[in-house]
């Protein structure tokens, strides 16, 4: 139902070249051209003598937007070529009898007819299914990971409401084996989120599900991180009543945006100060830039459309007044998780842009998850906004097909004619679209990344497994194979150690 | 047309709400039925229905009068499911909203509490896990002092005043690393107090006889059944060790046991036979969450299956009952049969909870519970036509498809009802 790059492309009227606020953001393309440069402190010239005669300059200074690089590199790939399977492209296609040719990690031809090159690993898939590998915009994995034991739990950093700060990759434990599980279930990427105690819970990180020894290993290269921030009940819980701040806020919903909107407001004072910074310098002034702030430095890139805004919310009308606070500051939400009563407010969430992540039938952990709904994703998927299947669990990112389906049976039920390639998209491009991934990854087209899986059977069903994961063309996970099954340190030399899980 | 269908929909659940509470009889036609959990497989089944138990389950059967006939033809039959070990009843919500009758934390004694006392057949969750195929559940508590879950309790999840089906069925014991945290902050601590509780009740000591005006110890009084044998005791236990010691406490106290949990069963699998131990388990759990379930595998409940232990599942959680045939689903995935996947959802629990002798098959004078699927049970794409429960219609109603009807097209205000 959504154009192709609709979240890309979306308009967003509000969000440039108006007067005001918008102003600060006016500079964008210059800092992304720094960026570009990849540089901490980059000396400029000592004197920009035309503009101030006689005033001494000191260095420029800007910071590293990207202090943690990625050292993601594929695995070994072969020249693949996988035939006679029923493919699913991810963008609501279908083709039976398709075959697939993966070469360099990426997707070199696919359709009816793609004969195998000399030298190419040919795979009979007859009988089988082949998708896009799933991408799960909502999972804790290596920061709330297995064991779940007090020395390992570490996702949220409860202390104070507001801490877009922290970043979940200084968390993630990459011998989680949560991740080796996931790729049995044939997700190829997913992004890990903080935890939902804070209204501002820090910055995400987007990886691809392969394994690594440091997180570094795993970031998907070039992805946009995402901001997470909660509505609702969590940080009242966390924080109300004076558990953990002294402060006691917040202790109401109100809280909970009147702390949203001060943030905003912050950093728009400090996106301000560094713009002033940056005129100044450039005016040949001698001045000193802004004292870093590391929680504004995330919420200023949000405001100048780095970051995107991940926001834990259940109910309608929390959604609907996020909806406004996103307008009164100019940024943009990528997505609602959970957004147990996205089919409440569909339309709204469509006219907005703004996707849901959700469970296919998860309800009543909470007082904000009573009004679930099996139908939510059709309902979603049916108001032409934009769907996503999301896991928030390690067991749950193992059979996210299965949500799938669920979902798909229900919206059927329903009255909806939703096909098996058109629910596809709630696994692949609609997440894609929300992490910023989609031009790499997401669907099956030639030139994007391999990040594909070949199933037992149709995905839909109960009983198919993901007989083989790809990423970038390389094998992460072979289900008929021992050596392309990862154990994770932490399983080594324990009971169970390399058994079938 | 689809109006039509919808308002047909209403005009059914309205006849069904409205009606008195009476079992009428039915008459299932056309279906493939399924007699004996995964197995009995009847073609072509006329399954009758009267006064609330099974008839007969016979092969192009004839339809006497006075049956209402239901079309069945393409569909899947089976006996409405029963899920372990679940909180259903016992709260609503829990975080930060109605009380949790399931916690035990301000409890004076723990042992012999009673769900029964917070139970209530109200719920919403009721309706929303029984139109999904699951009309039994045992219900316990989850605790939360100390390792001890209350006594637990079978309920069939329809529409009478008769919902508790066996009271104080057995005594739930956690013995896992959570329950030693609680019941003394560590195993041999744990171990000293159930020993001192097992002992105090054991008729075979004498010192469960209590002195005369003295006050009834309530916890010995909720032991004694175990030791004849009118109730049993629900072990949670995942590693190995712990599993043996559940095994251990069989042999020396002589009364019937089951392991909750079983991460690690498997490895164990053989000797559970032996020793006839039932072990509940969630057949999803296959990562090591703690330093007890290093060895979970999703393929625990085919092998337990396969060494001739019997399985029965528990759901993810309780608020998830209704995804039990999901769970059964992926125990087949990972490599059990159809049949003993079916079985752990049906008359396997129906014997390890001891309701086997009115719930569990659909033979003659049965409880009929019965569900009509409109495809393998198991599989996730499907979902019940039709659910009975002791014989009544359960109306396809909850508050989920309440609000599902009430937002299938969005409107100003909702609240209003709309007119045809």
């Amino acid at each position: 139902m959504l154009p192709e790059g609709h979240m890309l492309q979306f308009a967003w009227p509000w969000a440039w070249g108006k007067k005001g606020e918008t102003l600060s953001m006016m500079t964008t393309a210059k800092r992304n051209h720094r960026l570009s440069s990849g540089l901490a402190v980059v000396a400029a010239s000592l004197a920009i003598a035309a503009c101030q005669p006689g005033e001494k300059q000191g260095r420029y200074v800007s910071i590293n937007r990207d202090p943690f690089p990625s050292t993601y590199t594929p695995l070994p790939g072969k020249l693949t070529l996988i035939r006679n399977v029923t493919l699913l492209d991810g963008r609501g296609g279908k083709i039976a009898d398709a075959s697939l040719l993966m070469k360099d990690g990426k997707i070199q031809a696919f359709g009816k007819n793609v004969p195998a090159p000399d030298g190419a690993l040919v795979i009979e898939g007859k009988g089988r299914w082949l998708t896009p590998g799933i991408i799960d915009v909502h999972s804790h994995l290596g920061v709330y990971p297995s064991p779940a034991v007090k020395s390992t739990s570490d996702g949220n950093e409860v202390g104070e409401p507001v801490t877009p700060d922290v970043w979940a990759e200084h968390s993630v434990w990459p011998q989680d084996a949560g991740f080796t599980r996931a790729m049995a279930g044939g997700v190829t990427s997913l992004e890990i989120l903080p935890g939902s105690a804070n209204l501002f819970g820090g910055r995400s990180v987007v990886l691809k599900n392969v394994p690594g020894r440091s997180v570094q290993d795993m970031k998907f290269p070039g992805a946009p991180y995402g901001l997470k921030m909660a509505c609702g009940e969590n940080p009242k819980r966390v924080y109300g009543g004076g558990r953990n701040n002294t402060s006691h806020r917040p202790s109401t919903n109100m809280g909970d945006v009147a702390g949203y909107r001060q943030a905003w407001a912050d950093a728009q004072a400090y996106q301000r100060a560094w713009d002033k910074y940056d005129r100044d310098f450039k005016a040949g002034k001698d001045v000193l830039p802004p004292r870093r702030d590391l929680k504004m430095d995330t919420l200023a890139a949000v405001l100048r459309g780095d970051i995107r805004v991940q926001m834990h919310c259940y109910r309608a009308d929390q959604m609907a007044v996020m909806m406004d606070v996103m307008k009164e500051f100019h940024y943009r939400i990528a997505a609602f998780h959970h957004a147990v009563e996205a089919y409440k407010i569909a339309d709204k969430l469509r006219k907005n842009g703004i996707c849901s992540a959700m469970w296919a039938d998860w309800w009543g952990f909470k007082m904000e998850a009573y009004d679930g709904i099996r139908e939510n994703i059709a309902f979603v998927h049916k108001a032409g906004a934009c769907a996503i299947v999301h896991s928030d669990d390690p067991f749950g990112i193992q059979r996210l097909n299965q949500e799938a389906a669920k979902a798909l049976a229900d919206g059927r039920r329903a009255g909806l004619d939703i096909s098996r390639a058109d629910a596809w998209k709630w696994l692949s491009i609609n997440p894609a679209r929300a992490l910023g991934i989609e031009a790499r990854t997401g669907s099956i087209e030639v030139g994007k990344d391999a990040d594909v899986v070949l199933w037992s059977g149709d995905p839909f069903s109960v009983y198919t497994k993901a007989d083989m994961t790809f990423v970038d063309g390389a094998v992460v996970w072979d289900r008929h194979d021992r050596t392309h099954q990862p154990v994770a340190d932490f399983e080594l030399g324990q009971v169970g150690e390399g058994d079938v899980k | 047309m689809r109006s039509a269908i919808i308002l047909a929909g209403m005009v059914l659940c309205a006849l069904l709400l409205t009606a008195p509470v009476l079992a009428d009889n039915y008459a299932i036609t056309g279906g493939t039925a399924y007699t004996h959990g995964g197995r009995g497989k009847v073609e072509r089944a006329t399954v009758l229905i009267s006064d609330g138990k099974i008839v007969s389950v016979i092969p192009d059967g004839k339809v006497p009068d006075g049956y209402e006939r239901i079309d069945a033809r393409g569909k899947w039959i089976t006996v409405g499911f029963m899920v372990s070990a679940t909180s259903l009843g016992l709260g609503e919500i829990g975080i930060s909203a109605d009380i949790n009758d399931a916690r035990s934390e301000k409890a004076k004694h723990t042992l012999g509490l009673d769900p029964a006392d917070g139970y209530n057949p109200d719920s919403t969750l009721i309706p929303v896990t029984r139109i999904e195929g699951v009309t039994r559940a045992s219900v316990n508590l989850t605790g939360g002092k100390d390792m001890w879950l209350g006594q637990g309790m079978v309920v069939n999840l329809g529409r009478g005043t008769d919902t508790i089906d066996r009271h104080r069925a057995y005594i739930g014991l956690d013995i896992s690393e959570h329950g030693a945290r609680t019941g003394g902050g560590s195993r041999p601590a744990m171990w000293d107090a159930i020993r001192a509780k097992f002992d105090a009740a054991d008729p075979r000591t004498g010192r469960s006889q209590r002195k005369k005006g003295a006050e009834p110890d309530a916890d010995v009084e909720a032991l004694r059944g175990l030791f004849t044998h009118k109730a049993f005791l629900l072990v949670v236990a995942n590693r190995t060790s712990d599993i043996r010691k559940v095994m251990a406490l069989k042999q020396r106290y002589g009364f019937d046991v089951i392991v909750a949990g079983g991460a690690e069963a498997w490895r164990v699998a053989d000797d559970l036979a032996r020793a006839r131990i039932p072990v509940v388990l969630n057949p999803l759990q296959n990562l090591p969450r703690s330093f007890d379930e290093l060895g979970a595998t999703g393929a625990n409940a085919a092998r337990l299956a396969r060494a001739g232990v019997k399985v029965a599942f528990l759901a993810p959680d309780t608020h998830n009952a209704r995804l039990l045939p999901q769970s059964a689903g992926n125990a087949v995935a990972m490599g059990m049969r159809w049949t003993d996947a079916v079985d752990a959802i049906s008359v396997n629990p129906a014997e390890i909870f001891g309701i086997a002798d009115h719930y569990g098959t659909l033979e003659k004078g049965m409880d009929a519970d019965v569900v009509i699927w409109n495809g393998d049970p198991l599989e996730v794409m499907t979902s019940p036509d039709a659910v009975f429960v002791k014989g009544q219609a359960i109306p396809m109603r909850s508050r989920q498809t309440a609000l599902r009807d009430r937002y299938e097209t969005l409107t100003r205000s909702p609240q209003y009802r709309r007119l045809q």
